[in-house]
């Protein structure tokens, strides 16, 4: 029996690692996808403050903090049974939306995006964002520098911090913004949308113009009929900070919505030796295995599954977008996993325009921010939308607010399950007879890459192109070929 | 002339540190243009053949983030200590061992029993994740856990020390400015085990609030209070670190009305972070009379953690004792 490895894929926590096992016809016939580390949060949070759950959880994740800052601060107001006035919550999706955008912005000029704008074939020297400048033009690299940086400075001024913000406790916040920085967050706002909707004309232009790239996106290797997961608002719009969570099913039609505090009915977690991560699947649909459909309790939780499970956007300009959307893609829903990159820059036209609806809300600079708690702490849950999916805290405490349990679903654990499944299905399709060649490694990278997995550097990385290497090995495990690919 | 070679590695970490380097936006020009990246695994290639392939010594500069988790974050550690002539603990996890460190509070049997016996797990076999194991098609392996967490000086020789969850990129700027000009001939290096890109004093002295007489009546916690945004914090009875922690970061958090967690580690000279600022506190309890004194220390409610949230790994305590037992 044949044996790929592909080591390290890296990771945030820890490097991911993928085997790929061949038979004796060199096909393949199974693959394993291994999360290799953990670092115990779910134990050692026990004990401390449950106000210090939002600077704690922050260090889950520092490429995205402010995810773990928001769903562990709405965890702790549950907890104490308190509401947040008006101006806090807005404060806090503000900061939230800029954090999406520069999120948003880093994932699709810097990782995927580089795959279609460059073309998957393109040489990999220039399958980066160095590439996507030189043909895109110049100015595109300043506009990202700059997106990337309005973003983080809208985090600093409400969260203190660039990384890791540390204003948010149960109730509100510890501080509100000025006049005069309301107007500096509203500028750079402005300019976000118009960033965003070049984005959306990139992509128009570049991508949907080009109908070997759209046949791509429509194509079957990177189809999966799941169920999909996400926030929604009481008009079931998507939401980023607050709502109930919805399912659709891969009918499309909603299969629950519950409200946050309600999750552990709807969700539980398979575990498997071979790995560290857990595998979240709906409880009630049930565990069937690493397989799509109706009757398998599978979900994805990305982009693409906040506007499946949505009705639509809560703002204009991103919901006629979504609306082309699906009038190109043929209905609702959605299920070829490499639309997550477009649907995502729908949602990053979305938190700029929903950005300069809460800089200009009259309310904004109010100096009623947080409200004291007064009832005695218990239990709570905290749900936003992290970008790579569902994000869920839940604590539970003394009497005097120090925790006592707690459980974690983190935003890309959600998606371990489909990852794992899109690079089945793409090393499937892809390896035959014992030939792999560069063109595999970029097809299951891309396979995953879509989803924006934040194990690693498929997250956030300068000059974006993800290290790969394929070793393919003989059945006494000596390497016959070495596949590689590199940065430039 | 070849250019001299840098490297950045993240073991047990969470990335932030990799975010506050691309955050000095610009500057990671200057780190192009002076140094030829041989190794980094969050923006290019990363293969620990091609490092192990490398001379001793050959690579010039070394950051390297994330705590010692793991039998590979270990070999990696060794591995790169020996390839490289500067090797500096980057921010608080290598430095210290950051908030991952709290877990030596526990056994690694703790910890892994808790994430697989959460309330939405459904493991009626009770598994545990296996360092090797043999499935159908072959034997699939991931690495094992360490029992205790350390910090990069507990496992390597370390040549610096940089601070900060993460360090600021201001400070990271001024750090790389200061090897570009080592390298130009125009400044020296400073000496082994120095602390670089903080300052030498405390939080305290860089903060903007005012400071009267530093003596309180209780501890306060922050979501029972709306803070006076120009006083002291510790002042107003918030529990705030800044008296000994390190300076560096421009009193980020107590001016934005949060209280300092310690991220910048032990101010310069302090052995133990956790009994410099048990005093510090017991310097501004105004009581004499041992039951209000006690009525006062009730309300700091986590002390393990308030006194050693970020350093545990790093501190004389390193773990308790059940983490060394494993």
């Amino acid at each position: 029996m044949q044996r790929i490895t592909i080591d390290p894929i890296t990771r945030l926590e820890g490097h991911g690692k993928i085997e790929i096992f061949l038979n004796e016809q060199g096909n393949v016939t199974n693959t394993y996808f291994q999360i290799p580390e953990l670092r115990g949060f779910e134990r050692f949070c026990v004990g401390r403050p449950v106000e210090e759950m939002p600077l704690l959880t922050n260090r889950i994740c520092g490429v995205c903090p402010e995810a773990h800052h928001m769903a562990a601060a709405k965890a702790a107001d549950a907890v104490y049974h308190v509401e947040v006035p008006r101006t806090g919550k807005m404060l806090r999706e503000l900061l939230y939306s800029a954090f999406y955008c520069t999120d948003h912005t880093t994932h699709f000029y810097a990782l995927g995006g580089p795959d279609f704008i460059m073309g998957p074939d393109a040489p990999v020297a220039e399958r980066n964002i160095l590439g996507v400048i030189h043909k895109v033009g110049l100015e595109i690299g300043g506009k990202v520098i700059q997106m990337r940086k309005y973003g983080h400075t809208v985090v600093e001024i409400i969260g203190g911090r660039k990384v890791h913000p540390c204003t948010s406790i149960p109730g509100g916040l510890t501080k509100g913004i000025t006049e005069e920085q309301r107007k500096e967050i509203e500028m750079m706002g402005r300019w976000a949308i118009e960033f965003a909707q070049f984005s959306l004309q990139v992509f128009n232009d570049i991508v949907l113009g080009n109908k070997t790239y759209l046949d791509l996106i429509v194509g079957d290797v990177y189809t999966h009929k799941t169920y999909y997961m996400g926030l929604v608002d009481e008009k079931n719009k998507v939401n980023f900070y607050d709502g109930k969570v919805r399912v659709v099913g891969p009918d499309g039609k909603e299969y629950v919505k519950y409200e946050p505090k309600d999750y552990a009915a709807h969700i539980a977690e398979h575990v498997e030796p071979w790995t560290y991560l857990k595998f979240p699947y709906l409880k009630n649909v049930g565990w069937k295995g690493f397989v799509d459909g109706p009757d398998s309790g599978v979900y994805m939780a990305t982009p693409l599954s906040r506007l499946n499970a949505a009705d639509g956007m809560a703002t204009p300009l991103a919901q006629a977008e979504y609306e082309k959307f699906y009038n190109t893609l043929g209905g609702k829903p959605v299920h070829q996993r490499l639309a997550i990159h477009w649907a995502r820059l729908i949602e990053l036209l979305y938190a700029a325009e929903r950005w300069v609806e809460l800089a200009t809300d009259p309310e904004i600079t109010s100096p009623d921010f947080h409200a004291i708690p007064t009832a005695t702490p218990t239990e709570g849950v905290g749900i936003v939308e992290a970008p790579r999916g569902t994000l869920t805290h839940h604590y539970w405490t003394d009497e005097r607010g120090v925790v006592t349990k707690v459980n974690l679903i983190v935003g890309t654990t959600n998606n371990y399950a489909p990852i794992t499944m899109s690079i089945k299905k793409a090393a499937d399709s892809l390896i035959k007879k014992g030939n792999v060649n560069e063109g595999l490694l970029n097809m299951v990278e891309m396979a995953f890459r879509a989803y924006d997995p934040c194990f690693g550097c498929a997250t956030h990385s300068l000059p974006g192109q993800m290290p790969l290497e394929v070793t393919i090995r003989d059945a006494e495990g000596n390497p016959v070929n070495v596949l590689k690919q590199f940065c430039e | 002339m070849s250019k001299p070679k840098f490297a950045m590695y993240w073991a047990a970490s969470c990335g932030g540190c990799e975010i506050a380097v691309l955050n000095i936006h610009e500057k990671i020009l200057d780190v192009d243009a002076n140094f030829d990246v041989v190794f980094w695994p969050v923006a290019m290639d990363a293969k620990y053949k091609d490092v192990e392939a490398m001379e001793d010594g050959s690579i010039l500069l070394t950051l390297f983030n994330g705590g010692i988790r793991n039998d590979e974050n270990e070999h990696i550690a060794h591995l790169l200590r020996k390839k490289s002539k500067i090797l500096v603990a980057f921010g608080s996890c290598a430095c210290e061992g950051c908030i991952p460190g709290l877990a030596n509070f526990s056994s690694i049997t703790e910890l892994v029993d808790t994430a697989f016996s959460t309330i939405t797990t459904d493991n009626p076999e009770n598994i545990r994740p296996q360092s090797s194991y043999a499935m159908p098609e072959g034997i699939i392996t991931i690495p094992t856990l360490n029992p205790v967490l350390k910090t990069l000086g507990q496992v390597v020789d370390v040549d610096y020390y940089m601070p900060g969850c993460p360090p600021e990129s201001h400070q990271i700027a001024a750090v790389i400015d200061l090897v570009i000009q080592v390298l130009q001939g125009k400044a020296e290096l400073p000496p082994k085990g120095t602390t670089i890109g903080a300052g030498n004093s405390t939080v305290c002295d860089e903060c903007k609030r005012t400071r009267n007489v530093k003596t309180i009546k209780e501890f306060r916690r922050i979501q029972f209070t709306h803070t006076d945004p120009e006083l002291c914090l510790l002042e107003q009875g918030i529990p705030c670190n800044g008296v000994a922690t390190r300076s560096g970061c421009d009193a980020r958090c107590p001016t934005v009305g949060a209280q300092c967690i310690g991220c910048y580690g032990p101010a310069e000279g302090v052995v133990d972070y956790g009994a410099r600022l048990i005093s510090a506190f017991a310097s501004v309890i105004d009581s004499n009379k041992p039951e209000e004194i006690d009525k006062i220390l009730d309300g700091l409610v986590d002390p393990a953690g308030q006194f050693y949230r970020f350093n545990l790994a790093g501190s004389l305590l390193r773990s308790s004792k059940s983490a060394q037992k494993g």
